[in-house]
Order: structure tokens, then sequence, then C-alpha cells
């Protein structure tokens, strides 16, 4: 079911990180990889 | 959307063994994957192919480092994966495998 | 989560809303889905299993029920537990006044439930004078069955109002008082909320206000239902876009999917349930869901600083405002909604129709409850076709 393949980039070409470089602090400027919401968290439902 | 994570408070021990939490479902989405959580109610987002990948294969090794090692990516993204997995076990979608399981052999 | 992120559609809906039935036995004078007549192609049972096993097969988290009233149906409880036990969580919503103690026990025992009691009102005269006299009573005694049966936390979902925006500490308090999470959500001018619209939704100085007191409340649920507010500074949490065939659908009474269950209208139908691909193909390959998914134009609104937090809006509060989809909001932040407004001409907005109310709704103006209070509960339709 998991139709991801095996890669040694992290992400597809809309990766931030892959389209800015290396960056230069080594600490995380872009959005973390994981983000959580309530079930809750979507509009159009009741 | 505003991320209601906040620092993991929880010390992530990159040399236990880890699972995907068994009251988890995971499924797979073009920008990863989602996670829901039926006890505690929470989705939460993995946004990475990469991160999916380590997700599912954490009990297939000895250590949640062994796992990042086999993943073979730059540091970069090994630091990120890193933060993702202290995210991840702080939202109880991964948890420490019990009994012993310290770098034991997973054959 | 960047909308380009979730533009390419998902595997599954993340929350798939199923409306089970058209009866109910209110009259609610905002209601979404113009309910009160149970309508005589409903699903039939077998087949309202067949849909839980398709979403349990997609991998569907959770569905939320409602309706009309879902305890309408006399097969409502088997039909969650085959749910929970297919493991398709559940919520549902009800005004309570068919949950019964025997029910409650019954849910409290269920696993993978939450139960939602609708509320539009921490007093008795606001409350009723929207959702009918002995509404009020019906859910409060709803909420003491819960808790006497010990099924744990529910949620009191109320619809924001002009008249209501004043109660809201007070519905904060009532759901303290009952261990229940409030949950607050966007009256939208759908169903019969078309006619009542005008008049009940908030104010612009209710809005800011509302804006800021959820902001000092994270704990207080909205259904992500207040994006249009995001301009107003940091957005509140949720996934702050719209949701419609890209995250969320509905599936209705009588099987038919839409884009969401505001926009109940011919132009927001994606198909139905008992076409040849079941559930899953109007959810990968409709039409309708293909358009919402592609990106969408910010016409009027993209030299606004605030799209980018705003995404215009609610398209169905647009849509039934008579507005065009790609401009501002009817409540935009910026008050361009209220202008845009201005310039519709009388009669020119989309008309819901009566879909299944047991009577017209009034043109223009507040209806008045009906005055036969809590209605009886229509008997089940004859088989369907189905």
């Amino acid at each position: 079911m998991d139709a991801t393949e095996p890669t040694t980039r992290l992400d597809p070409p809309n990766d931030p990180a892959a389209r800015a470089g290396t960056d230069a602090e080594g600490d995380l400027v872009e959005d973390d990889l994981v983000e959580e919401i309530s079930i809750d968290g979507m509009c159009g439902v009741y | 959307m505003r991320s209601l994570l906040t620092t993991p408070d929880v010390a992530f021990d990159p040399e236990r063994r880890y699972a995907l939490h068994p009251q988890v479902a995971l499924r797979s989405e073009p920008f990863g994957a989602l996670a829901y959580h039926y006890g505690n109610r929470r989705l939460t987002f993995l946004k990475s192919a990469s991160l999916v990948e380590l997700v599912r294969g954490l009990d297939r090794h000895p250590s949640a480092a062994a796992a990042l090692d086999a993943l073979g990516v730059s540091d970069q993204d090994r630091a990120r994966l890193w933060r993702a997995l202290e995210q991840l076990e702080h939202a109880q979608v991964i948890h420490p495998l019990t009994g012993g399981d310290r770098c034991a052999s997973t054959s | 989560m960047r909308i380009d992120q979730l533009k390419h559609g998902l595997t599954a809906p993340i929350c798939l809303t199923w409306e089970l039935t058209y009866g109910c036995n209110l009259a609610c004078v905002h209601c979404l889905s113009s309910s009160g007549r149970r309508d005589p192609d409903e699903l039939s049972t077998a087949e309202a299993e067949r849909v839980v096993d398709e979403l349990a097969a997609m991998q569907v988290f959770y569905v939320n029920i409602g309706g009309g009233e879902p305890l309408v149906r006399q097969d409502f409880l088997d039909l969650l537990e085959h749910a929970v036990a297919s493991g398709v969580g559940v919520k549902f919503s009800t005004n309570g006044a068919l949950l019964t103690r025997a029910m409650a026990a019954r849910l409290a025992a269920t696993d993978y439930v939450d139960v939602q009691v609708s509320l539009d009102g921490a007093s008795k005269p606001t409350n009723d004078a929207v959702r009918g006299e002995g509404s009020y009573a019906a859910a409060r005694r709803a909420m003491d069955h819960l808790a006497e049966a010990g099924f744990g936390p529910f949620k009191i979902s109320v619809v924001v109002t002009r008249d209501n925006v004043a109660e809201l500490d007070d519905l904060e308090a009532l759901a303290l008082g009952y261990g229940a999470q409030l949950r607050v959500t966007r009256l939208r001018p759908s169903g019969r909320g078309a006619a009542t619209w005008r008049k009940l939704h908030p104010t612009a100085s209710q809005q800011r206000h509302l804006y800021r007191w959820l902001s000092a409340r994270p704990h207080v649920l909205t259904g992500d239902s207040f994006f249009h507010l995001s301009g107003l500074g940091e957005p509140l949490p949720g996934l702050n876009l719209c949701g419609a065939g890209r995250v969320v659908c509905l599936i209705d009474p009588v099987g038919d999917v839409y884009a969401c269950p505001f926009v109940l209208h011919d132009q927001f139908k994606a198909g139905s349930v008992r076409g040849p691909g079941g559930f899953a193909a109007v959810w990968h390959s409709s039409r309708l869901f293909e358009e919402l998914r592609a990106p969408q134009s910010a016409g009027a609104c993209a030299s606004c600083g605030m799209f980018d937090a705003c995404q215009g809006g609610c398209m169905a509060a647009k849509f039934f405002t008579g507005l065009p989809l790609d401009g501002p909001d009817p409540e935009c932040v910026l008050g361009h909604g209220k202008a845009a407004l201005a310039r519709v001409a009388p009669g020119a907005a989309p008309s819901p129709g009566p879909g299944h109310s047991r009577r017209a709704p009034a043109p223009g103006g507040v209806r008045p409850p009906d005055p036969a209070r809590l209605l009886p509960v229509l008997p089940e339709p004859p088989p369907g076709a189905g």
C-alpha cells in the first residue's frame, strides 16, 4: 500500500530545503516534517 | 497552519527500538502520510516520503539510530528526521518497545 | 500544511460527513440541510453498511454522522457499531431529544465514538428562538444522560449567531460543568440558513470579539470554520482552508456526494455512492472534485494582502449569498464582502430549495420556531428502491 520508493534525498522537488540549498546555520528554518492537528481541524464537517 | 506541537519534553532515546503505536493507523498520501491515533483522536501529518519509510521500518531495526542509519540520508536531512521522530514520540504516534529491546537483534 | 501539498488529492477524505437521514424532530431556523421530512429514497440499512465497508477499505479514519437527526433512524446504533468494529471512528451530531438513558449506556460501552450535542444558546430563550421550544431542555437532558452513564467527555456544538455571542462565556462554563468540550462553528447561509443568515450572522464587531475570544482559548474546537477570520491575526488552530472536495466531503441520506454539507446544491454535487464505482470512484474521479483540487483563482482578492491568510473564505458563504466564488467572503474582515453584497441583485442568490423542510421557510427574516415544539418522530418510510 505504501507507494513511496527509497530515496536518499529527503523530499520531492517542492521541498524548500532542496530548493534553498544547505542552510548555513545548520538548524531548521523550514516547516517541520510533522504537523499535528485535531481531527476537528478541518472545515466542512459537522 | 499552526502546529500545536510544543518542544518535546520527553527524552527521545535513539538507542531504543521504536515502533508505530498500536492505536495508530498510518495511511500513505501524495505528500507523505497521515497518522490517526484512535486513542487520543489526534491527526498527524508526516510531510516526507523518507519520514514515512523511516517510521514504517522502525521496528525492523534494533534502535531508532540504526533505522535512521539504514536510510542513508545527508546530515541535514538526518537532523530534520531526528526532530520529526522526537515530535512523533511526543504525539504518541511512535513508542519505544519494552522488554530488553535495547540494541537487541531483530532476527 | 501548505495548500499545494494537499491539492493533488488524498487517497481518502480525512474527515467525511455523512448525513444519515433528512428526518428530524426539530425545525431549526438555520438548518444547513433543510431537514424535517424523511426522504423515501434514503439508503437502506444494507446500502449504508456497504458504505461503511467502503470507508473502512479506504481507511477513512473517522466519520461525522449527522442529518437531520441521526437517532431518527432505527438502525443508527447498529450502523455505528458496524463502523467502529470495522475500524472507522464515529462522531455523531444530535439534538439529544432521542438520546435516552438506555442509549447513553450503550454508547458509553462503545469505543471510538464521540457524541456532539447541538445547542445554540446557554439559556433557554436564546437557544429555543432558533431551535424550537423544548429543544434546550432536550439537549440538557441528553447531556445529563451521557454524564450519568459515564460516557466521558462529549462535545457541545454551538452555531455562533448574533444572539448567542454574548453567551459564549456561559457556554464555556456549561461545558466545563459537564467535563465536555465546547465547539463553536460558523453560521453559513445554507439550507434554511439562506433565509435567516442576514439577521442571524454575527456583526463585524462581534466577529472581532469572537476571534479574540477563540484565540485565547485553543481548547475550544471550531471545526476550522473561522479561517475567514485569519486576516485578524495569528490563524486559529486547524488547516485554515476550505476542505470541500479536498480533504472532506459529504454523503447525503440518499447517497449523493457533495463537496461539503454546506453546499447541498446541484452545482456542488459530485456523484452518488449508488454509482458503479461506489464512493471511492466519486472521491477519486469526479469532475467536481478534480476542479476543486486544481488551483483556485484569487480573482478580486488577488491584490489583497490578506488572501494568503484567509484564502478568500468560505465557498458556501459566497455561493448562497450570490457572491462570486473568486472574490471576498461575505464576512470578509476588511469589509470587502459587505461592499460586494450590496451589489447582489435581489433574488439573484442561488436558492437552496425547500429541501426536506416540513414547510417552506418564510421569505427573509427569522422564522419563529414551529409552535408544535418537539415535532413527533416521523414513521420509517417504506423500503426504498435501494
